[in-house]
């Protein structure tokens, strides 16, 4: 059984539940009351055994089945997590916040910058027990002036350090555009190789639950255009822990994109140090009739609508694509040029998406290969609208890519 | 602090430095010093009817040179401000700066140099002020007007020139530009094209100042970061916010605006609620100080102490240097908007004219000395254009090069291999 309940206020919700609907020790809210727009209330996403539940109807608590297979069918690293060693669980924000700590123990020079991170552990306690840890200054609370912390980071990076620069939601990283284009991914190159930028902006982003068009927004889009920036998106704890050490690892500038509603996901991942490769795309699902490229919460979606098409006879090959920029395209011309047919399906918006951008790569590199017209499913492009019927109305749903596939596989 | 300092308007609170306090409502601010303590003239400049501009709410500071100089000698019953040493390399800095702008203007309009030239003509004081005193591992930030920091910071004329040039021997190997001077060696940290957009790349080097000190216990550090902006800047949300920044951590940094009063062709007084910028200081919690900026010694003095302090971990300060730029906003710019009279009345100010004679007058140097220097310099100029002249442009290899420091970031190609290992890669041919 799994649920999804609604942000503040959401204790007298829980104390109502039936107590083996849920593990109570995995539910996550800040019942901060917000006064100011920027700040939207959070809301809770509580799961069940290994996965997550997309049940979009709010007032809905419906038995979910169908997607217990998903993360079990994983035949690459990710599936070597349950298998080799035991191994700990966790949800996805500790997951993030396990990388985070292991490499500042690692590396002294790791600091992380942002609103709220310090004493608040962070909007969505990806910093939590950090500030304790490590002191005011290698976790610093900032004021609200995203352009100059982003660009007080960019200069540490500069000057020897290795910052982390949160943006509370990732749209407020539009505030910090002019750093992030500018200073963030150029100025390695303007200043002819002399300065390296080895930061990590990272942040929540996507459509989340009713929360407006405003905290409701994909940069993924907006930034993939600036040269010299690496963009990966997490979807799972695992991967999640693995970019984010190997974002900080990196000396080249990654932006992290997270997702407002895969927090709470709960996986089972190796104790020992790893990373995931910042250019790689991850093998979810193979198949044979159809390529779905996807990322971040859409791979739910996409995993949901697979059951589906499994039962109908459909054989998908999922890839979820990690690498935002660069895009991997051995991993994703691969699999074209074993199932001839491709579908994307992405949460950005449909013009100027990563998936216009996919759409364009792989048509200029592997046409030759393709049986049949890529379909790319994409977000609405329509502000997010706050009612919940319309919000669902404006991202993919799961009937959606099924209706796509089988009219692909005609 | 000497004459030289009083002659600089301070503004300042002796408030707590917890930050939790509201500092600006509970003390009154130190007021400026009354004008008859003012070294010099306080008459209001009077231009020709036609003036379009509203100078006389610059109340107080503008100041013939000749009459400091003056004041300065007879009031002085203590030491000269500089040594022979240092006014020698006041005035080879200054002239260095002078004949490379000039230099610059004349290979734009050779066809040499492409794209937005800025130049510093007038404004040398300001640079050479405050730069030498730094030591090497002190950081400067500045913007597009940026050669001259560069220079003063100890960038070789040959490798800014190269830049210039766009050759490959250019400090950025030609891929920056005229408004993008970097160097590592030098802790010259940009050359930015946006106004505002250095000062918290500035605000970070000072972060980092203080991090290594704080946290990875390097004890000795104390890196000062300079940021050099101009008075356009001081609208900017980037300004305010660092200023926070700054002083809310007591970063090592000096915020140093360039008043030149004009903003490309937008004058300070037509732009500016309040144009008094250095009052801005206060308000976010730390002095704020007007220096006349054509006058080198001054600006020298008012930058000792403004270096002190951060130095010595006191806190970020804000000083307004009152400047001028000889030239247009740009070697683009026609210049048609400023008033010949307010030309003509800062060009008797000219800062080196005005060391040099200081130096004369002193007899810290002799004439011959001085155009020994100019001679120098003139030599040193014309090696870098020769330099720049002959080396190599940029071949195509080079454009796909620090995109990455980890050229990985270009991906994973369709045959499995990373793009960088792709031989065309290396040719700069290569589908990235």
């Amino acid at each position: 059984m799994a649920a999804i309940f609604q942000g503040v206020g959401a204790a007298a919700a829980l104390s109502s539940l039936p107590s083996n609907s849920f593990d109570s020790k995995n539910i996550l809210f800040s019942p901060r009351r917000s006064f100011s727009v920027r700040k939207a209330p959070s809301f809770v996403v509580v799961r069940s055994d290994g996965t997550m539940n997309l049940d979009l109807n709010p007032k809905g608590r419906r038995a979910q089945q169908f997607i217990a297979n998903a993360v079990a069918t994983k035949e690459d690293s990710s599936a070597a997590s349950s298998s080799s060693k035991p191994g700990h669980e966790l949800l996805l924000f500790e997951a993030l916040r396990e990388g985070l700590e292991e490499e500042m123990e690692r590396d002294p020079r790791v600091c992380v910058m942002g609103e709220d991170v310090g004493h608040y552990g962070g909007s969505y306690k990806v910093t939590k027990g950090l500030a304790t840890k490590f002191g005011d200054l290698r976790v610093l609370d900032t004021p609200i002036a995203e352009n100059s912390f982003t660009g007080m980071g960019i200069g540490a990076a500069m000057t020897g350090l290795r910052p982390v620069v949160e943006g509370m939601n990732m749209g407020f990283l539009l505030l910090a555009f002019n750093q992030i284009s500018n200073n963030c991914g150029m100025l390695h190159y303007t200043s002819g190789g002399q300065f390296t930028i080895p930061i990590v902006i990272r942040g929540p982003g996507g459509v989340g639950r009713q929360l407006g068009a405003e905290h409701s927004q994909r940069l993924e889009s907006y930034f993939q255009s600036v040269p010299g920036i690496q963009m990966v998106a997490c979807s799972t704890p695992y991967n999640a822990k693995g970019l984010m050490k190997a974002a900080l690892r990196s000396e080249n500038p990654v932006i992290l994109f997270e997702h407002v509603l895969l927090y709470n996901l709960k996986e089972r991942i190796p104790d020992e140090d790893y990373i995931c490769n910042l250019e790689e795309a991850e093998m979810v699902r193979p198949g044979e009739h159809v390529t779905i490229l996807t990322y971040s919460r859409m791979r739910y979606h996409v995993m949901q609508a697979a059951k589906t098409l499994v039962n109908k006879g459909y054989d998908p090959e999922v890839v979820d694509i990690r690498s935002l920029k660069p895009f991997d395209l051995y991993t994703i011309g691969n699999s074209v040029k074993k199932t001839h047919r491709v579908l994307i399906v992405e949460e950005c918006m449909r013009t100027g998406g990563i998936g216009a951008s996919l759409t364009a790569a792989i048509t200029e590199n592997f046409h030759d290969y393709l049986d049949a017209p890529i379909i790319c499913l994409s977000s609405q492009d329509v502000p997010t609208p706050y009612a919940g019927r319309l919000e669902e109305w404006t991202v993919v749903q799961p009937a959606q890519i099924v209706t796509a596939v089988e009219q692909l596989c005609q | 602090m000497n004459s030289a300092s009083c002659a600089a308007k301070i503004s300042t609170q002796p408030f707590s430095l917890n930050p939790t306090s509201p500092a600006s409502h509970d003390r009154p601010l130190v007021s400026p010093k009354p004008a008859s303590l003012f070294l010099g003239s306080t008459r209001k400049l009077r231009l020709s009817s036609s003036s379009k501009l509203n100078l006389h709410r610059r109340s107080g500071t503008v100041v013939a040179v000749s009459d400091v100089v003056k004041q300065k000698k007879s009031k002085s019953t203590h030491s000269l401000l500089i040594t022979k040493e240092e006014g020698l390399e006041l005035y080879e800095d200054m002239i260095l700066g002078r004949a490379f702008e000039d230099m610059c203007a004349q290979m734009y309009y050779r066809g040499k140099m492409f794209g937005f030239v800025h130049l510093y003509n007038g404004q040398e004081a300001v640079s050479t002020g405050f730069i030498k005193l730094l030591k090497q591992q002190d950081s400067v930030v500045s913007t597009y007007r940026d050669h001259v920091h560069a220079l003063s910071k100890g960038v070789p004329a040959r490798a800014v020139m190269s830049e210039l040039f766009g050759k490959t021997t250019g400090c950025c190997r030609g891929q920056g530009g005229s408004m993008h001077m970097f160097s590592r060696e030098h802790n010259l940290l940009g050359g930015f094209a946006f106004i505002g957009e250095g000062i918290p790349v500035a605000t970070g080097a000072a972060f980092t100042s203080k991090y290594k000190r704080e946290v990875l216990k390097e004890a000795d550090c104390d890196h000062v970061t300079l940021a050099f902006f101009g008075d356009g800047t001081c609208n900017n949300g980037q300004f305010f916010e660092c200023l926070n920044m700054a002083a809310l951590w007591k970063l090592r940094i000096v915020f140093v605006v360039e008043n030149n009063l004009w903003a490309i062709g937008m004058s300070h007084l037509r732009a500016t609620s309040d144009p008094q910028i250095y009052k801005k200081g206060p308000a976010f919690g730390m002095p704020g100080i007007h220096v006349d900026g054509m006058d080198v010694l001054k600006v020298r003095e008012v930058a000792k102490e403004a270096i002190g302090r951060a130095r010595r971990g006191e806190g970020p300060t804000l000083v307004e240097c009152e400047t001028y730029r000889f030239r247009g906003h740009s070697l683009a710019d026609p210049d048609e908007l400023r008033d010949p009279a307010e030309k003509a009345h800062y060009a008797a100010r000219d800062p080196i004219t005005a060391l040099k004679k200081y130096l004369i007058e002193n007899s810290l140097a002799s004439e011959a000395d001085l155009k020994a220097i100019d001679k120098k310099i003139d030599e040193v100029v014309e090696d870098a254009v020769e330099f720049a002249d002959e080396s190599p442009v940029p071949s195509q290899s080079q454009l796909l090069e620090n995109v990455f420091a980890d050229p990985k970031g270009f991906g994973i190609g369709p045959d499995g291999r990373y793009r960088c290992e792709d031989p065309k890669f290396t040719e700069g041919t290569a589908h990235v």
